[in-house]
């Protein structure tokens, strides 16, 4: 029977009363009492010396409170990168200056080069156009092989080249994986691009800046993923604020997907200009400038190789990628496609050997970094497009050769530095197999035969490491931060909790899930318990949400605080039963002593917390509160199998998803229906980049794709009712709840099984096609079948 | 947005005298002219508003037995009002856009923009109707002159488009995949001395007729008359959603689906 409450309930969400009804509060709808408005006058030439930037015009127009340069921001700090990777010749990367407003060069189109702060926006954007700009344009880097070659033009003078870093990992493996493959029976090769992206959330991104000059207090509202994180990266890196000065907070949040995480430039202008203009400053992006100036996601371009023995077992890989990293470093850019990429090529395979080099590489293009997935959806790409390939060449059945590969005992090491905890890849299959009956096809394909159409099916394994992750591991990586997670649990007198947790709920329903844990633990209503994020000034230094983390980490966080809660209350309660501590157990909202009919309720007992007349001072302080940080030992390890078919109109190109399937294990799981619709979610956007996603630059670096005319989303109509199962679970075995999180893996495991169900459509119509890039549209289908 | 004055006219006549005040243009439905004021991409110091002109709006037959939409006429009106005597364009209307844009835009606004990609053009020019403006009548096969070109003049307003109703048509459109525009569509109107096929969103030139295709078909109106016939790819669109081989081909087999569609 399902429970209708606590852990493992499909509770309904209740932060969507608010959102459904529009009654949410988003950066946007804080307006702070006599803001201003400012424009950004953004490049729209890719690459250039800027000579100067006259605003002598449009200082004097209407409204015009302040105008803003490059060189008003000379003595302010770098918009600072979280992550430093070391390159195989153990040299750290080329990190250059990341200025706040475009200073002696721009790099890419829609970089700021001037701020007008103003009455109105409108008036800050018509004293914008009044703004004269000179720039000698120089020619663009776009192409990410061409940027590396000698002589090329350089996106930073001051750097010696546009490449980053030059990765090898595990450098030491380099010579035996060499060595495999010329041993190999088969070698299986391929040349793919994973497609350039644009996040894309329903809230643009959004930041008001004020200053009380009566206490010295800078506050930043803005759309965050992470509000501790910015304020320690923009406080103590650009803006010289000590954290006891500078609040960031980031109230309703409308999707982030990744690019939300990171601490953009804007920010540190309306706090900046916040102080300098002596009033509140607010910038809310239009869709247009969202293209522009949000990082983007993936754009990489990797050849890979397998090789294999003679009874197909996987002997050994290697891997080639350019990874583009746009013109700046952003704050977490660096490590995508090295560790959150590169420990991830395993896949659910024992194969021994492996060797992965990534290039990253300057271009003149908006910066690119984590975007849903980050790193683990292009991992996922290669190997699962890569064994179908080998399957195909072999003649064996690509289902059949996965499963002759499978990792099949934990924990298992993989040799790219991981070790996974636990997994189950057989039975995750077995259950995928039923879900997309197979045996059904053949006739399936008869049916769109007899219309003229193809039908193809195609599936794929993934694995990913989320739940990021262990401080001291990723300090070793290179990161800037620790990656723990923070709790406080207020317990007031009447016994409600207030749980104020240092992950932040942009769309994934921790007011309700996180609810459900305290709620099981103590044993009371979930109402009784009420999930507060976002602000620095009421919750806990945490690090915020994305790579999946929030239950696995700050889960676990509030879990730890909830158990002090719990010993405390205890004690309280043994005091006020007059028995032993050791025989007094919380069940169901109230204290028992063990074998008795003796209880206290534990409203009673949170009330003598605070109202301690019969209380043990002389042992306990009074009060219900704790804090717990929870440092995880190692990341989750979910995994899973997916199996997509499609129908392809020979004549058009047109591919359509005919059905969805993905079996996940996601550990245990403590709202089925959240985890569902984070997979629906994730699902969407992964097929979006399979058909339809590209952000697209032209070779001057103009962006081609610059808004929803010519950058397709996905809408619903786009996609097939999903079958989604997540019976099959391996618990975590290093955290407290056992869970391994669900917020990336659909957009993870999808795109392959499209492009490999693509390619078997194509095969039946006698196609001989070995691959075929994302986005798979129409017109590259048509072109492929007619090659 | 750059400011601009707001006219709000009862009648043709007052729309044609305010039009006549220096920078004025005609707002219809806005779908178009908004994204493009907010762009700043325009900058006209007056907007005179034809939505509350009554005669511009509606769905009648005319004497004649011409279809007759007025200028103002909203896509989702005729998809409704045009059901049941031209289903096949009531149809057209029915799938321009999204509910927001098919309850504002109009008929008037897109035959006077004329998008190289627009579906009403087609339409039009398939089946060999007439723009009526506030001093003259126009053939369609004069009046979409080239991309976002027409035949007409400053101030000019679409008062009607009247339609004379084929035996039978089908529109088949292919879609861009973001915007969801015809990336090439067909309009086939099979009339009793002839056929007359239009094709939007394939060529440089706009919408145009496929005289070749127009032939084949009133010799022998069937799928197979036209399935080796292959469009001229020289002046095709050629951009991110496809190539102008690739659209030159869609023009093939948009014609030959439409064509079907009608024999069933
Ligand atoms: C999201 C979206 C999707 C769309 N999809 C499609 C699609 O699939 N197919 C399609 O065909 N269209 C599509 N459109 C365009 C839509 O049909 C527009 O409504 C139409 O093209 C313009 O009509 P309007 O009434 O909105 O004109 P407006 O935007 O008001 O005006 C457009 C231009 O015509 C002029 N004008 C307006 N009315 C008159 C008149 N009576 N006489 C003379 N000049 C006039 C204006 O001055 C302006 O220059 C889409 C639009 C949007 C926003």
């Amino acid at each position: 029977m399902p429970k209708d409450s606590g852990i493992g309930a499909s509770s309904k969400r209740r932060e969507d009363i608010r959102f459904l009804t529009g009654e949410g509060n988003y950066t946007d709808d804080i307006n702070v009492n006599g803001q201003a408005y400012v424009y950004f006058l953004r490049s729209d030439v890719a690459h250039g010396t800027l000579n100067s930037v006259d605003t002598t015009a449009a200082e004097g127009m209407d409204g015009v409170v302040k105008i803003f340069t490059g060189a008003d921001f000379e003595q302010v700090g770098s918009v600072p990168c979280g992550w430093q990777v070391t390159d195989k010749h153990g040299e750290v990367m080329q990190e250059p200056r990341h200025p706040v407003l475009a200073h002696g060069k721009v790099r890419h189109v829609g970089e700021p080069i001037a701020a007008v702060v103003a009455e109105t926006l409108e008036q800050a954007r018509d004293a914008a156009e009044a703004i004269e700009v000179d720039i000698s344009e120089l020619p663009a880097v776009i192409d990410m092989k061409d940027a590396v070659k000698d002589g090329a033009t350089k996106v930073h003078d001051d750097l010696t080249s546009n490449l980053c870093y030059d990765w090898g990992f595990v450098e030491e493996n380099k010579g035996a994986v060499d060595q495999a493959f010329k041993e190999a029976a088969h070698v299986t090769t391929l040349e793919l691009v994973n497609n350039r992206l644009v996040a894309n959330p329903m809230e643009p991104r959004v930041a008001v800046g004020d200053f009380s000059r009566g206490t010295g207090e800078h506050t930043l509202f803005t759309t965050s993923q992470n509000p501790h994180v910015i304020r320690l990266l923009m406080g103590a890196f650009v803006l010289g604020i000590p954290e006891h000065k500078l609040r960031v907070v980031a109230p309703d949040v409308g999707g982030g997907f990744g690019t939300k995480i990171f601490h953009y430039q804007e920010e540190a202008f309306v706090t900046f200009a916040a102080k300098a203009c002596n009033r509140a400053v607010k910038w809310t992006s239009s869709r247009s400038e969202a293209f522009m100036s949000d990082a983007h996601g993936r754009d990489h371009v990797t050849k890979i190789e397998l090789a294999l023995d003679k009874d197909n077992n996987f002997t050994a890989l290697r891997t080639d990628t350019y990874a583009n990293m746009g013109a700046y470093l952003s704050t977490f850019a660096p490590s995508v496609p090295t560790w959150l990429h590169g420990t991830l090529m395993a896949g659910n395979y024992k194969t021994p050997l492996i060797y992965v080099n990534v290039k990253a590489v300057f271009t003149n293009t908006v910066p690119v970094d984590a975007y849903r997935g980050a790193g683990r959806p292009e991992a996922t790409y290669q190997l699962e497009r890569l064994v179908d390939k080998a399957a195909h060449e072999l003649g064996v059945d690509p289902i059949k050769l996965r499963r002759q590969n499978f990792i099949t005992e934990f924990p298992y090491a993989t040799p790219v530095a991981v070790e996974y905890d636990t997994g189950d890849y057989i039975a995750t299959m077995d259950k995928l197999e039923e879900m997309a009956d197979i045996a059904g096809f053949a006739a399936r394909r008869k049916e769109s035969e007899a219309k003229g159409k193809l039908r193809g099916f195609g599936v794929n394994c993934y694995i990913e490491a989320c739940g990021i992750a262990p401080s001291n591991l990723v300090g070793q990586l290179g990161a800037r931060a620790g990656l723990f997670e923070s709790c406080t649990v207020r317990v007031n007198a009447t016994g409600g909790l207030v749980v104020m947790t240092g992950s932040h709920s942009h769309g994934q329903g921790h007011e309700t899930s996180f609810a459900q844990v305290v709620a099981d633990m103590i044993g009371i209503p979930e109402d009784m318990v009420e999930i507060v994020h976002g602000d620095t000034a009421n919750t806990p230094m945490g690090m915020g949400t994305y790579g999946s983390r929030s239950l696995a980490v700050g889960g676990s966080a509030m879990v730890r605080a909830t158990e002090k809660i719990i010993a405390k209350a205890t004690k309280i309660a043994s005091h006020l039963l007059e028995a032993s501590e050791s025989d007094v157990e919380l069940k169901d909202g109230a204290f028992t002593v063990a074998g008795t009919d003796k209880s206290v309720a534990w409203g009673d007992v949170t009330l003598a917390a605070y109202v301690p007349h019969n209380y043990p001072l002389e042992e306990i302080e009074p009060g219900l509160e704790e804090t717990a940080f929870y440092d995880p030992s190692n990341f989750t390890y979910p995994s899973g199998a997916y199996a997509c078919e499609v129908e392809l109109d020979p004549e058009t190109g047109v591919v359509t998803i005919e059905r969805f399937s993905a079996a996940d294990d996601f550990g245990n799981i403590v709202n089925p229906m959240i985890v569902t619709g984070q997979v629906h979610g994730g699902l969407a956007q992964g097929i979006g980049q399979a058909l339809l996603e590209n952000c697209s630059y032209d070779s001057d670096g103009q962006l081609l794709s610059a808004s929803y005319m010519d950058y397709a989303m996905p809408r619903a109509s786009d996609l097939p009712m999903f079958d989604v199962d997540h019976s099959c679970q391996t618990p975590c075995t290093h955290n407290p709840l056992g869970v391994k999180g669900c917020g990336e893996a659909g957009a993870i495991g999808s795109p392959p099984s499209v492009v490999n169900a693509v390619l078997d459509a194509m095969r039946s119509g006698g196609s001989t096609v070995d691959h075929i890039d994302m986005p798979v549209t129409p017109h590259r289908v048509w072109e492929a079948m007619n090659r | 947005m750059y400011n601009f004055d707001v006219e709000v006219p009862a009648t043709v006549a007052e729309a044609v005298e305010a039009l006549g005040r220096d920078e004025a243009q005609p707002i219809s439905g806005g779908q178009t002219l908004i994204p493009t004021l907010k762009a700043r991409l325009a900058a006209p110091s007056v907007l005179v508003s034809l939505n509350a002109i009554a005669e511009l709006k509606g769905v009648r037959k005319d004497d004649a037995g011409l279809l007759c939409i007025g200028g103002g006429t909203t896509h989702a009106q005729v998809a409704k009002d045009a059901e049941a005597d031209y289903p096949a364009l009531a149809s057209l209307a029915a799938r321009i856009g999204d509910p927001a844009v098919r309850n504002r835009g109009t008929i008037g606004g897109s035959v006077a923009n004329n998008d190289p990609s627009a579906c009403y053009p087609a339409a039009v020019l398939g089946s060999g109707g007439t723009v009526v403006t506030n001093n003259r009548e126009i053939a369609a096969d004069d009046y979409f002159i080239g991309m976002f070109e027409t035949a007409l003049d400053e101030g000019e307003i679409v008062t009607e488009v009247r339609f004379p109703v084929p035996e039978a048509a089908h529109y088949e459109k292919h879609i861009q995949p973001a915007s969801r525009f015809p990336l090439v569509a067909v309009f086939v109107a099979k009339f009793a001395d002839g056929v007359r096929v239009a094709v939007t969103g394939a060529s440089e030139n706009g919408v145009f007729r496929w005289t070749e295709a127009e032939e084949a078909l009133s010799g022998n109106f069937s799928a197979d008359a036209v399935a080796g016939l292959k469009a001229d790819g020289s002046q095709m669109i050629s951009d991110l959603h496809g190539s102008g081989e690739y659209r030159a081909h869609l023009v093939g087999v948009m014609t030959k689906r439409a064509v079907a569609a009608i024999t069933g």
